[in-house]
């Protein structure tokens, strides 16, 4: 399936910005199951940003620019063919070794009731098995709720409430997996929601390296693994290394910052 | 504790031969010449503006000033048998941090406990996959070593993060070439003072691939509130580069610029001396207001290179440098030239209980902590302060290492009552990068305070001009 993505970030300030800097993780992976067929990120000074790729795969773009007054935008479009692969993701071009995403962050470290989720899901039996009884666990405790938590809120505080955004759920299911000595990353992505629906919100999930399959996402916060509906884009060990924009700026008193991510299937 | 080894006297009280016109020139000195020499240092030393802040000082009647004019001096035989050990052991570490930061072969060995590394907090995961220019990541590293006896040296600990000191060891040469030239002329002592340059060829030989023409390097400091602030601006100085704050940088259109008087200049190898944590808002703390937006991100695309790398600190964490004799037989195949403290890990239950059961002989000290503060000296505390650590230890048990107390060698030193032995350690100074170099000598530091083995700056001790002498 061709899905095509708009991610619109705008900025507005109530004085001009006297510099910038802005990392951008904006850019779709390509592997087995996805192809990038078009992409193009518009924003200022991008087409001097420094471009690279991290040692997670990651498309990286950053950019710079002095001097700007009014609105700002930086805005990433294209279509990206995705095809089911029931959440394996195999041919991502990352050198990174599989332990490192046994590392506990601040936001993935796992509570008591967490690790009480670990026991009842993943302390026998074939780990897939344990890691859907798992993602079912965490969508059902904790209601999708916008407000409820914001981007520093930790899995263990997002589970203790029963509330969170995909951000909380991916962290919650990473805690776990982590906790139980299995590796698991945070996925950054898109996702339209059924055939000819559009979507108007970016979206995380999480993927975990099961044995003798490798990674497979697992995406909580809609209690299923990703399918054709789901644009990859890029991977970290929790969401604080993936922000799809982290910027860094002088002057620009006050910011504000406005979303709209539209998602759709793409006319063939 | 075996007998102190005096590295003046030796064993039988035969002078050592290193030390032989030494020890005949001090017994020349009269009080008034030793009166002037230590005023005069001290008004050099004023003048540089080094100094020391020490905290909790109240033994002042006992200290002196923290440069002492008697000079611990090497044979060329000593020191061809050391800087061997020292060169090894550099280039291992080096190999261990690209190998944590790439494939992880000593982890999946088995050789280091895996979570050690992983959950580390000196560990940093935006490191992986990071090529640095010429493979070095730790391109300066002092090697604390202590000397027990004739040819006995233990290695103390690495520090591959921002090692500091080095002005000291530059400015102790330097007083001692001003009050006693003629010690310098009666025989041949290596060089320290090319450091600087040393350290300039070092920075612009790991300019990154980015980098077409000549390298500009620069020192990067927290600033003047930052207590070794002094070190930045004197290495700068002696190198001819320009000390930046984190405002006088910036990224613009992927490469790093400093701000000039005329137009930004492109930078190319950046020495900071900040933490990891403060370099990069972008990256690391977000609060940092000290460090450079995006350099992290140009050091990762290759158009920057950052001394020390980020993420360094790996390989001189406490709780790692039990495994160093491992990481120098994995990656060089040869044994350690240099050996190791036989240290116990509070962590595992029968070390701990070993560790409860002899405080009184042995060292303590913090996984994470440095500069001699928050450590138990068995052998010099007293009942009530080894009980009080003794709790700290049981409630957390994996926050400390314990060591035995080496016997440290000492060197003559003058003190109010007179030349007397004082214990002394050894920080040398090792570059890394077309080649690696190696300061002779190092900078010595000297517990001034009788019997102490604490040698730390921050706990009252000085320093002393080390000596390598040619053949």
């Amino acid at each position: 399936m061709n899905l095509f993505v708009r991610h619109e970030t705008h900025y507005d300030y109530d004085s001009p910005v006297a510099y910038s800097a802005q990392r951008l993780h904006l850019w779709p992976a390509d592997f087995a199951s996805q192809r990038t067929l078009s992409w193009k990120i518009e924003a200022p000074g991008i087409e001097k940003a420094l471009s690279y790729t991290d040692g997670f795969g990651n498309r990286v773009h950053m950019l710079t620019f002095e001097r700007a007054s009014g609105p700002m935008s930086i805005i990433a479009e294209g279509v990206v063919n995705c095809s089911d692969a029931a959440g394996v993701v195999r041919g991502l071009p990352s050198a990174a070794p599989d332990a490192i995403f046994l590392r506990m962050t601040r936001a993935t470290a796992p509570s008591a009731p967490i690790r009480a989720l670990v026991e009842k899901n993943l302390a026998d039996g074939p780990v897939l098995e344990g890691l859907h009884g798992l993602m079912d666990d965490i969508h059902r405790k904790v209601t999708y709720e916008i407000g409820a938590t914001d981007a520093h809120t930790t899995a263990a505080e997002a589970f203790a409430d029963g509330r969170g955004v995909c951000q909380d759920h991916a962290h919650i299911l990473i805690a776990a997996a982590r906790g139980a000595g299995i590796p698991a990353r945070y996925v950054t992505g898109y996702l339209v929601t059924g055939m000819g629906a559009s979507s108007t919100a970016a979206h995380a999930w999480a993927e975990v390296l099961v044995p003798a399959l490798g990674w497979v996402g697992f995406d909580p916060a809609n209690n299923k693994c990703p399918t054709d509906n789901y644009v990859r884009v890029a991977a970290g060990i929790d969401a604080s290394g993936v922000a799809p924009i982290r910027g860094s700026r002088r002057g620009g008193a006050i910011e504000r910052m406005r979303v709209e991510v539209r998602v759709e299937i793409a006319q063939q | 504790m075996a007998a102190i080894f005096n590295e003046m006297e030796g064993k039988g009280g035969a002078v050592r031969e290193p030390y032989a016109r030494i020890e005949e020139w001090l017994r020349t000195l009269s009080p008034r010449d030793v009166e002037r020499a230590l005023k005069e240092a001290e008004a050099i030393f004023r003048r540089q503006g080094i100094t020391f802040a020490v905290y909790g000082d109240n033994q002042a009647s006992e200290r002196l000033i923290p440069f002492d004019i008697i000079p611990r001096i090497f044979a060329a035989s000593e020191w061809r048998k050391l800087s061997a050990g020292i060169e090894q052991r550099v280039r291992a570490l080096n190999a261990f941090i690209h190998d944590l930061y790439h494939r992880q072969e000593i982890l999946r060995a088995g050789r280091i406990p895996s979570e050690l590394i992983i959950q580390n907090e000196a560990f940093v995961p935006e490191m992986v996959g990071v090529m640095a220019a010429r493979g070095i990541y730790a391109h300066i590293i002092g090697i604390d070593i202590v000397r027990v006896a004739e040819n006995e040296f233990y290695v103390l600990e690495d520090n591959c993060r921002t090692p500091s000191g080095v002005s000291y060891m530059l400015e102790d040469r330097e007083a001692m070439m001003y009050l006693f030239p003629e010690l310098f002329a009666q025989q041949r002592i290596c060089p320290v003072e090319n450091y600087p340059a040393m350290l300039r060829q070092t920075l612009e030989s790991v300019a990154p691939p980015a980098c077409k023409g000549e390298p500009t390097a620069v020192i990067l400091t927290p600033g003047i509130h930052n207590s070794a602030f002094f070190e930045h601006a004197f290495l700068a100085d002696e190198m001819g580069v320009e000390l930046c704050e984190g405002n006088d940088l910036f990224v613009s259109d992927g490469y790093l610029y400093m701000r000039t008087t005329q137009e930004p200049k492109r930078v190319d190898v950046v020495y900071r001396r900040i933490d990891d944590a403060f370099l990069d808002p972008l990256t690391f703390r977000p609060d940092s207001a000290i460090g450079v937006p995006g350099i992290f991100d140009l050091y990762r695309a290759g158009r920057v290179t950052l001394v020390n790398a980020p993420g360094t600190g790996i390989a001189d964490d406490k709780s790692i440098y039990t495994y160093i004799p491992d990481v120098i037989e994995f990656y060089t195949g040869e044994k350690p030239l240099l050996k190791n403290v036989p240290t116990w890990r509070c962590g595992d239950p029968k070390q701990l209980a070993y560790v409860l059961d002899h405080l009184p002989e042995l060292v303590v000290k913090e996984v994470h902590g440095s500069g001699g503060y928050g450590m138990l000296v068995g052998p010099t505390s007293s009942k009530k302060d080894i009980e009080d650590f003794r709790a700290r230890l049981k409630a957390r048990p994996g926050n400390y290492i314990a060591q035995p107390t080496l016997a440290l060698s000492s060197v003559p030193t003058f003190t109010r009552s007179g030349v007397a032995p004082r214990h002394v350690d050894l920080r040398p100074f090792v570059l890394s990068g077309d080649k690696v170099r190696i300061t002779p000598g190092g900078l010595t530091r000297v517990a001034l305070k009788k019997g102490s083995l604490v040698v730390n700056s921050s706990q009252g001790g000085g320093t002393k001009d080390t000596w390598v002498l040619e053949d």
